[in-house]
């Protein structure tokens, strides 16, 4: 009946506020308490190393060209043993959007993405951070990961020398 | 001559003591108002200032106070300016009849607590809230918007229509306490509170004075979301407080009004007679709070609707019934 149902639902509502007034509030105190976001989450960057302690980054500027921002400069060189490494690397902070295109585009999990996300400042130009910064000590999020010991050209192994590879093919012997 | 000059330090005193409670008690409404709608949303609400945030209505005072306060262009300046204190002040007003506790003998003197204990105490009430209307519309018509506008109309007709209904669910109290004056209501109540023996008033009363101090099912008047902040759209820094501590000042004048007409004033068991008053009108303060937590806003005319095809009819029915059930009881 219509007006049974109208004094329902004017009671009803009354009755759900009445016990949320006694449920704990969902809101996290911020300063004082503090989320543990997911390891997957989107917020510092940082230059991660091999698990043998060399830096992972090659400087191939795949990170720099993938971010939509460009935030992420650096200037490329090479080893006497024909290893590139990044002589300098830069990422804007506070240009950065937290999209994670560039550790997406990394081919050898150097740049990584953490959940650190207190990375708020009052001053601009402390945001924007060199490679001394950046650079940890762990290997991220891929602790077995060595981008040489899968691929790369001469550096730790000869070309195709690795236990996941075969060597170069021959395309002339490629006939259908 | 000696005695004229106590009763006046006694009224000043008394009005001293009405106006520092009322007013402290309008700014912490504001809060509780605040923490309690949010503890319904599963927020905490303000607890940065101070111990759970105890001191945050003076911080919101020091905020208004230091805000720009603007007259939009081709407004009605003096009406304007003149209009959020008229709300304040009737809403203040209000509190002269309104008796909290029984007469206190002090020094062989018969203090009586209530600043004046008029005979027309309740008509004076209804003079006020029907005068509360200016203040609303004349802001709402001043301020030279067309969101201003719609919101003084529509308190405008909102506040008259439901004024009838009050003034009817009030009817059977008067008939059963055979005066006007609020102090006589309470003393006629020592037995049973009037909720008990008026319920149907009792619930007519609720609903009409909600929609008279335009409180949430009922705030048609300023809608956020339809239009923007109805008639105190355009009010900004002191002037908007005070439409807003006269919202509160009002909350508590329900409040007290519930408390003297239907839970029986300051009658109750055990606890001094001040606290069961301020303790019933905290717990209709509450009422209105958990409602606003709660309820919907109705479309305006189902508002309408309401007020003059449901309630006026079923408040008139209930005085002929009070009217029988009192003529055969004494007969």
């Amino acid at each position: 009946m219509g007006l049974w149902r109208d004094i329902k639902g004017t009671l009803q509502p009354f009755w759900i506020t009445l016990g949320y007034l006694f449920t704990k509030p969902v809101t996290i105190q911020y300063p004082e308490e503090k989320l543990t976001p997911p390891p997957r989450y989107r917020a510092r960057i940082v230059l991660t190393r091999n698990p043998d302690g060399s830096e992972r980054c090659v400087a191939c500027q795949l990170c720099s060209a993938a971010c939509p921002v460009d935030c992420i400069s650096m200037q490329a060189a090479e080893d006497s043993d024909g290893r590139r490494y990044a002589t300098w690397f830069r990422i804007n902070f506070a240009r950065c959007i937290f999209c994670g295109l560039c550790a997406e585009a990394c081919p050898t999990m150097a740049i990584q993405t953490t959940p650190d996300y207190e990375i708020c400042n009052r001053d601009v130009l402390k945001l924007v951070q060199e490679k001394e910064d950046l650079l940890i000590d762990g290997c991220g999020k891929d602790a077995e990961y060595n981008y040489y010991e899968h691929s790369g050209v001469g550096v730790v192994n000869e070309r195709g020398g690795n236990d996941d590879e075969y060597g170069p093919v021959d395309p002339k012997a490629l006939m259908p | 001559m000696n005695d004229l000059l106590i009763s006046l330090i006694l009224i000043l005193v008394k009005l001293g003591m009405i106006f520092g409670v009322v007013l402290s008690m309008a700014a912490y409404l504001v809060l509780a108002e605040r923490k309690i709608l949010g503890r319904m949303q599963l927020r905490y609400g303000p607890n940065r200032v101070g111990p759970g945030g105890m001191i945050q209505p003076l911080c919101d005072v020091i905020k208004l106070i230091t805000k720009e306060d603007f007259v939009p262009d081709r407004a009605d300046k003096w009406v304007f300016l003149f209009a959020p204190g008229l709300t304040a002040l009737t809403a203040l007003l209000s509190f002269a009849v309104v008796p909290f506790s029984p007469p206190l003998t002090l020094f062989g003197r018969e203090i009586p607590m209530v600043v004046c204990d008029l005979n027309i105490g309740l008509l004076y009430l209804f003079g006020l809230s029907s005068l509360a209307v200016y203040g609303v519309v004349l802001g709402g018509w001043a301020s030279n918007s067309k969101y201003s506008l719609i919101g003084a109309i529509r308190s405008l007709a909102q506040m008259l229509s439901y004024e009838l209904s009050l003034g009817l669910a009030l009817v059977p109290v008067v008939m059963s306490a055979k005066s006007f004056s609020l102090t006589e209501i309470v003393m006629s109540q020592a037995d049973w509170p009037n909720m008990l023996s008026h319920p149907l008033a009792f619930l007519i009363f609720m609903t009409s004075i909600a929609a008279e101090s335009k409180r949430t099912p009922f705030d048609m008047p300023e809608a956020e979301n339809e239009i923007v902040g109805g008639f105190h759209t355009e009010y900004s820094g002191m002037r908007f407080g005070l439409f807003f501590v006269g919202e509160y000042i009002n909350l508590i004048v329900i409040g007290a009004m519930t408390t003297v007409f239907f839970l029986g004033g300051w009658h109750g068991p055990f606890l001094p007679p001040v606290v069961w008053f301020i303790g019933k009108v905290l717990f209709v303060a509450f009422l209105f709070i958990w409602a606003r937590g709660s309820m919907p806003r109705p479309r305006y005319d189902q508002l309408m609707h309401f007020g003059w095809k449901v309630l006026i009819p079923l408040a008139l029915l209930n005085v002929v019934i009070t009217g029988a059930v009192l003529v055969a009881m004494n007969g």
